[in-house]
């Protein structure tokens, strides 16, 4: 089998048991590294002042605070060695395929970080007079106008500060609508069970019952259950398009029009946008309200977990209710629209989310994205994402089990199941597998429709070369679960960690790091 | 197109392993009448990196840079001088390309520097535990709210005059969908804080006492006797923090009895960025973390019996409980934490008490010297590094006034409390390590200007 395009393949000369122990712990370039109350000491800084601080000016109100913090310091160079130290013992993008499904790991491309710094967007205060702050507004507005053009929406909502906050932003909109009708007694929001957990807890926190409907064996939402379940008490429906199974609700439109006749709304979930950007509008099938993760449809890096940027584009029945604050071109002059100005067109307003304006940063970076890729280029980035997700979806064809394949193509993501893993093995094991041939698993056990699920997203920015570098990985591991290979069972073999043990970590939580001999008297 | 690698071989070779004859033929679900029949109106096709920074640069420059002038604004985000090694470090591919932690063994960085943020971010604010981040101080201050009404099973909140009208007008939004009760008020444009007015208004369905330290105002006031008049009638006290810096001077809320303590972490490693993103700051007692929202860093052992790290009690999440989860919030802010930390690590105790003493310095100089302008009153006489004053006249248009002759003088009480008479006059002024003593008699010398 090529391991890689050059043919070259590693020989493994020794079984990893019969090797060494070091004195350090250390293996080569997998290197140990304590923390840093371990290694700093208190009277040790990494910062130098120009000045000692002066003496006096004691207005504190007796505050002070003059018990130890247990700060430790280091130098600049121990600092940069741990946190780069540190960082080898993580995946990311920039070392390979991140293909997690419904969590579009793409390239981020570094113009973005490179105009996200430039001081007239890194260095700007929220609160500073609007007439200084104008180009600011422009790259919100400029954003703005594109997302609803995009999506084929009337407004948007640029605040919320990630996917789940634009969920709950849309969900507070849909509230507000009822209420605003006299219609505040609906109270049930239906939501398929192919849905990211943040629908039913943004529901539920909203307060509105769930309620689940059930998928087709074709892996779409029931519409004639959802439709069949409509009536005075639904406020709506959470529906993914396309769907977390990678497939296109293909009766969207129908749906809401039927939840509209019905005096619904239909909120989409558009955590994967990033499959139609740019070839469909969502404001064509009816959607009310959307959430779009910039940092999945627009190359936001995701920052091993955030921060997010989640804004939400509303049709014409939902834009009045929108959060505050928001920008308006007021005669060629920018304005945040916030409570005091908001005048009577914007008296429905559901009011604030978030201190200030919302992810500025991610905005630049956004935005930069939108106008590099060009009408052009979005169309490709989703025609290539589909391409992508099929290829490999065919390629594993016969050694991993999907579900929908018959039914037709996917969208960005393919989706399979554990059936066929010999006994006892499970997804887990294949994605342990995996991590020892170099690459991240994909999402596994999510969608719950599927048994065992394994929902591999490549993104557009794949080569075909790293494809079949990791068709062959997956297509290897798959067969070892199939034949019951028991080193899978104890895999990852050669990560920085073997398995961690999550129940022992649940049962007696440790959460922060306590000096050794206070931590054995807390036992 | 840079960001894509397929070529046209490439893409007619993989279609034909899967058996189609074009892209198109992949959308076969998509219903004919939504598909776009053309390109995105209006939109160019794609630019060169050049074009893209032309565009970018140009909108850029119609900003005024806080660095490049006399510059006073606080309020809830404050400018520091944030070290170089913390933008190169989190620049870093691996930290920033990286996905949340739910393969430890290949995200032991991440998560051994969110177990060291939680450790900072508890020893900082006093509490016995962090979390791994929130969106913000804004967000995080409403969820204290939700934590303390789980809690303490009771729905009326108490929030203080001093707490920052935005962390407000979030927690009345939010409330108006969960039922809670909010009692709040408005500063009063003097020395006083409310706390024995909160201590009033406390009953038995009160589920928590939220205050901010420094406020709004910037005044400093012991939470001590709140905390226990909270205590006494099973409530809680939430503890706000909008300036963390302040607490290498100032006594930690936590050390103060308060049971929730949340914050704003802008100040350390993250920078202005007009607002976002930010970096929210959550810790509490012990006894009340399976009730806290967000996600969690947990020390463990692997198979091999080594230490490391991973998110736990996710029980709590919405990923696992859906419908019954603590919260909503998935994605946080694990960037900005980074930033935090780093910055926080390059500091240790001696550096991180040098700024904070720095900084109340500065601002001690500071407002020395503005109180000397004519007609100008110092209305905080016990603050840290931000404190207000009262002009002779509304602030408002005064700061739009400096501003234009190039001074940001600070954040005007009609700005944040727009249609409050009794606040009018109120101007907010923050200083800081990167405030000048030029800065500050530039400042002082426009307002008697502006003044006379």
């Amino acid at each position: 089998m090529t391991i890689n395009a050059s043919g070259w393949k590693p020989e493994m000369t020794a079984e990893q048991g019969d090797a060494p122990a070091t004195h350090t712990g250390n293996r080569t370039l997998m290197l140990e590294e304590p923390l840093i109350f371990e290694i700093a000491g208190p009277d040790t800084t990494g910062v130098d002042f120009a000045d000692a601080p002066a003496a006096g000016g004691d207005r504190l109100g007796g505050l002070a605070r003059t018990a130890p913090i247990g700060l430790p310091g280091l130098s600049e160079p121990e600092a940069v060695r741990h946190y780069t130290r540190l960082s080898r013992q993580n995946y990311a993008i920039d070392l390979g395929l991140f293909p997690l499904g419904s969590c579009t790991m793409k390239h981020n491309p570094r113009l973005n970080e490179k105009m996200a710094r430039l001081p007239g967007f890194a260095d700007v205060h929220p609160l500073q007079p609007v007439d200084t702050v104008q180009g600011a507004l422009e790259v919100i507005r400029q954003l703005a106008h594109w997302l609803v053009t995009l999506t084929g929406m009337s407004s948007v909502a640029m605040s919320p500060k990630a996917g789940a906050h634009g969920e709950l932003c849309g969900i507070l909109a849909i509230k507000a609508a009822l209420a605003a009708r006299g219609d505040g007694d609906r109270r049930v929001i239906l939501v398929p069970e192919s849905a990211h957990g943040t629908n039913p807890a943004t529901a539920a926190f909203a307060g509105f019952a769930v309620e689940d409907i059930p998928a087709t064996a074709d892996g779409r939402v029931d519409a004639d259950a959802l439709i069949a379940r409509l009536g005075p008490d639904v406020a709506g429906v959470m529906i993914t398009n396309p769907n977390t199974c990678g497939l296109f609700e293909r009766d969207l439109r129908a749906i809401s029009d039927a939840v509209h006749s019905a005096g619904g709304y239909v909120y989409c979930d558009g955590a994967n946008f990033n499959a139609i950007v740019g070839r469909v509008r969502p404001g064509d099938l009816g959607v009310d309200a959307m959430h779009i993760n910039l940092h999945k449809t627009f190359s936001t890096p995701h920052g091993g977990g955030g921060p997010g940027s989640g804004p939400v584009v509303f049709s014409e029945a939902l834009a009045p209710f929108a959060p505050l604050p928001f920008v308006e071109d007021r005669d060629g002059h920018l304005v945040l629209v916030e409570e005091e100005n908001a005048e009577d067109h914007h008296a429905q307003s559901f009011g604030r989310m978030v201190a200030f304006h919302g992810q500025m940063g991610m905005f630049t970076r956004a935005l930069t994205y939108i106008l590099s890729h060009g009408a052009d280029g979005l169309a490709q980035v989703s025609g290539d994402a589909v391409l992508n997700a099929n290829y490999v979806l065919r390629s594993l064809e016969g050694v991993l089990d999907a579900p929908f394949a018959g039914v037709g193509p996917c969208m960005h993501e393919a989706l399979f199941s554990d059936h066929g893993l010999a006994d006892g093995f499970s997804t887990l094991d294949v994605a342990k597998g995996l991590i020892d041939e170099g690459f991240h698993p994909m999402t596994v056990y999510f969608p719950l429709v599927v048994h065992g699920a394994m929902l591999v997203e490549p993104t557009e920015t794949e080569s075909k070369a790293a494809l079949d570098q990791f068709v062959g990985a997956l297509r290897s591991v798959a067969e070892r679960a199939r034949a019951g290979d028991r080193s899978l069972k104890t895999a990852p073999h050669f990560a920085p960690r073997a398995r961690l043990d999550e129940t022992r970590a649940a049962r007696k939580p440790v959460l922060v790091w306590r000096e050794p001999d206070l931590a054995q008297a807390a036992e | 197109m840079r960001y894509l690698p397929l070529t046209q071989p490439d893409r007619d070779a993989m279609l034909s392993v899967i058996g189609v004859s074009s892209v198109d033929d992949l959308f076969v679900d998509v219903p004919e009448a939504a598909r776009l029949s053309g390109p995105i109106a209006g939109l160019a096709n794609h630019a060169s990196e050049l074009a893209v920074e032309r565009h970018m640069t140009a909108l850029a420059r119609r900003n005024t840079v806080a660095g490049e002038v006399p510059f006073f604004l606080g309020c809830g985000a404050y400018r520091h001088h944030v070290p170089a090694s913390v933008d190169h470090l989190i620049q870093r591919g691996e930290y920033l390309t990286a996905y949340t932690p739910y393969q430890p063994e290949i995200a032991q960085g991440t998560l051994q520097m969110l177990f060291e943020f939680q450790t900072q971010v508890a020893r900082l604010l006093g509490t016995d535990v962090a979390n791994a981040s929130m969106y913000d101080g804004s967000t995080a201050c409403w969820e204290a709210i939700g934590m303390a009404r789980r809690i303490t099973r009771r729905g009326r909140a108490i929030l203080s005059g001093g707490l920052h009208p935005h962390y407000v007008s979030v927690a009345k939004t939010m409330a108006k969908y969960t039922g809670d009760l909010l009692d709040t008020r408005v500063p009063a444009l003097s020395a006083d804080t409310d706390i024995s007015d909160l201590i009033a208004a406390i009953d038995d369905d009160t589920s928590c006492v939220v205050v901010q330290y420094p406020d709004i105002l910037g005044r400093v006031a012991d939470l001590s006797e709140l905390a226990a008049a909270c205590h006494a009638r099973k409530a809680l006290l939430i503890a706000v923090v909008t300036e963390p810096v302040a607490l290498g001077a100032l006594k930690s809320p936590g050390e103060m009895d308060a049971d929730i303590v949340v914050g704003e972490g802008q100040s350390l490693g993250v920078g202005l960025q007009f607002g976002g993103p930010y970096v929210g700051l959550f810790g509490c007692k012990d006894k009340y973390v399976r009730q806290m929202p967000g996600r969690l860093c947990g020390e463990t052992v692997d198979a091999d019996g080594r230490r490391g790290f991973v998110l736990t009690l996710s029980t709590r999440e919405q990923h696992i409980r859906r419908e019954k989860a603590t919260s909503n919030i998935c994605t946080n802010s694990g960037l900005c934490a980074l930033a935090f930390s780093i910055h926080v690590t390059l500091l240790g105790e001696r550096g991180l008490r040098d700024l904070a003493a720095i900084n109340h310095a500065a601002a001690c100089a500071a407002a020395e010297r503005l109180a000397q302008v004519p007609g100008i009153e110092l209305v905080t006489p016990a603050f840290f590094n931000e404190f207000t004053l009262k002009l002779p006249v509304e602030a408002r248009p005064a700061v739009r006034t400096l501003a234009e002759r190039g001074v940001l003088a600070g954040v005007s009480l009609g700005r944040l409390y727009p249609g409050e008479d009794a606040l009018a006059n109120g101007l907010v002024v923050a200083v800081t390590e990167t405030t000048t003593p030029e800065d500050v008699e530039a400042l002082a010398t426009a307002l008697e200007e502006v003044l006379a």
